[in-house]
């Protein structure tokens, strides 16, 4: 069978995890039924737990599914110390459900498969040596990517069931009451974790600081959980984020970001009470001190930022410019200290953020979003998984999910190094052409043909090319040459859910 | 043209290829390492070994760093490190370029 975005899916894998292919970007108004955690009963009295052993052998069996969050990224010390004793118990068959692995999980993943204890894994993406394990078939069962709205419809449609959930934090109480924002490793916004926290059957915490009852304000509450253990790290502070975000002089980016600011501008969304979402890369970050200006310039404020956030982002709010933040995660320790400081920086769960089968998600009252990509197609279908060498690197993180906003802007520049990034037909279809509107090179601008508002609105605009995409695709290919097609065998190791649950593509195992 | 030493052109920045010929005695062989070879790979090694012929090396060893060097770069570093190799510098083969 094959998805709308004309990607052949297998039949026999399709069948058996009782799959559906992606037909449209449409969620509609369907019913749907919610699960509910079990509750283990206690006054909480008892919850300090001496060590990780002690709790990894009250809780986890063979065949559970376990879960973390990766709001610690590149200084986790929570996921390595926990998954180390689970190894050790000789545990088997688990399922493991982060929100995401981190580069610095790599290794204790890849020992875990080996070992047996983990036997199929559901994440939002995954880089480095386990991403090159997976695509050269270290892993039996296929790998399902899911974005971070999705992750949390599938959590609450039962899809995910999560037995026992480990949850690193900053501080905690006694009780469980617990927030990322103060202690010595602080992320901010814990987001993802929210959705863990309130799901899982057991909810163990991992904390260095325990601190006196009641802990306020409180972002896990109490009611939701089961252990509290102390340990001697939870994360490496100046690992987590990136410090002071550096401001990009890359002429190249400079440029897309001026281009992307020029296209939001002379867009109709560009007026008082916009909302916007920008990433974490440098072009992005350019694009928010362009937009900065604009802003000053035309006397006009937003009513809201989304997702991701950036210390230029919380710049914004400071000035009032924005008036109001809506975090899920933090990208830089900026941005987590404005969240403790700041009332009108809401912490969002992921659900709130981007869930589609809800009563109104945060994106679906989107504005302007900017996004990358690895590759983007013909098509505008994007790729954000896969690399020039067919090898999984990278995530979808809200990709899909914030690609519903109202003018979705792909900034991407045209070639990197010799790989073109606009190219024929993307390696991995993660979001559909379908909710993509504009993309922004440094050559040019390409408008999705279905958008003739769009069209008429940024045609004739100095300084703003606009291109045919297949212009911008033959330009690529002209400076780089025709790459030779990659090779893969016919087994599956990913399947790439979109944000409903349907099945868009799948990745092959490379052949090399 | 004939390789007297071995010689090298090019650098490690992204974009560049750095190559490094050497006296062989006879026929080419090219060594590369390359992030795109699996995509690029016959292409890169044909640009070096049609630049080589055309200069009429016939015997060499080649080792080739690539870090997504454009066909022209990879010429440019090809006939420098030729004419580096053969220790014609101070004549420049115009001709080939």
């Amino acid at each position: 069978m094959k998805s709308k975005v004309n990607r052949e899916l297998p039949d026999d894998l399709m069948n058996k995890l009782d799959y559906k292919p992606f037909e449209t970007t449409e969620i509609g108004h369907p019913e749907i039924q919610r699960v509910a955690p079990k509750v283990h009963v206690s006054t909480g009295d008892d919850k300090i737990v001496d060590s990780i052993k002690q709790v990894v052998a009250d809780t986890v069996k063979d065949g559970m599914t376990i879960s973390f969050h990766h709001h610690f990224r590149n200084g986790d010390f929570v996921f390595n110390q926990v998954m180390r004793v689970i190894i050790d118990a000789g545990i088997k068959n688990l399922t493991l459900a982060p929100s995401s692995l981190t580069g610095v999980m790599n290794d204790m993943v890849i020992e875990a498969i080996k070992a047996g204890t983990i036997t199929n894994i559901t994440s939002s993406g995954m880089r480095g040596s386990l991403g090159d394990f997976v695509s050269h078939g270290g892993l039996k069962n296929p790998v399902i990517f899911r974005s971070h709205g999705n992750r949390a419809r599938a959590i609450e449609h039962g899809d995910i069931k999560i037995d026992v959930a480990f949850l690193g934090v900053p501080s905690a109480d006694r009780l469980g009451n617990a927030n990322g924002m103060e202690g010595n490793a602080v992320f901010g916004s814990l987001g993802y974790a929210l959705m863990d926290a309130q799901y899982a059957d057991q909810v163990v915490l991992l904390t260095d600081n325990i601190v006196d009852y009641p802990n306020t304000p409180a972002s896990i509450k109490q009611t939701q959980v089961d252990y509290v253990v102390k340990v001697d790290k939870v994360g490496d502070p100046d690992k987590i984020g990136s410090g002071a975000t550096r401001f990009t002089k890359d002429p190249k980016e400079l440029k897309i970001a001026s281009m992307v600011n020029d296209v939001i501008t002379h867009s109709p969304y560009f007026k008082d009470g916009f909302s916007f979402q920008t990433g974490s890369g440098g072009a992005a970050l350019a694009v928010t001190r362009y937009l900065r200006q604009s802003m000053i310039d035309n006397q006009i404020k937003a009513s809201f930022a989304l997702g991701g956030i950036t210390k230029p982002t919380t710049d914004l709010l400071n000035e009032g410019l924005v008036k109001k933040v809506m975090d899920v995660q933090d990208f830089d320790k900026g941005a987590a200290d404005s969240m403790h400081t700041n009332g009108n920086q809401q912490e969002i769960d992921a659900s709130w953020y981007a869930d589609p089968d809800n009563k109104g998600a945060m994106v679906d009252q989107l504005d302007v979003v900017i996004l990358s990509a690895l590759e983007i197609d013909t098509k505008f279908n994007v790729n954000v998984m896969t690399g020039s060498d067919g090898v999984i690197r990278g995530a979808i993180g809200g990709h899909q999910d914030a690609a519903t906003g109202k003018l979705t802007i792909i900034s991407a520049p045209l070639v990197r190094g010799r790989i073109a990034t606009v190219v024929p037909d993307v390696t991995t279809v993660v979001t559909p052409g379908d909710s993509v509107d504009v993309l922004v090179t440094e050559f040019g601008i390409a408008i999705n043909p279905k958008r003739t508002d769009l069209i008429a609105a940024l045609s004739n605009i100095p300084g703003l090319p606009v291109y045919k995409i297949e212009d911008l695709q033959k330009m690529a290919e002209k400076r780089v040459g025709t790459p030779k097609p990659l090779e893969y065998t016919d087994r599956t190791v990913a399947m790439i859910e979109y944000r409903d649950g349907t099945v868009i593509d799948t990745v092959k195992e490379v052949k090399d | 043209m004939e390789i007297k030493k071995t010689a090298i052109a090019g650098t490690l920045e992204s974009s560049d290829i750095q190559l490094m010929i050497s006296q062989a005695d006879s026929g080419i062989t090219i060594d590369l390492q390359s992030d795109v070879k699996k995509v690029f790979g016959d292409q890169i090694e044909a640009v070096i070994t049609t630049t080589l012929n055309n200069m009429g090396v016939t015997a060499a060893k080649v080792k080739a760093v690539d870090k997504g060097a454009l066909d022209c770069v990879i010429k440019a570093r090809t006939i420098a490190a030729v004419q580096r190799a053969a220790e014609t510098t101070d004549k420049p083969a115009w001709e080939v370029l």
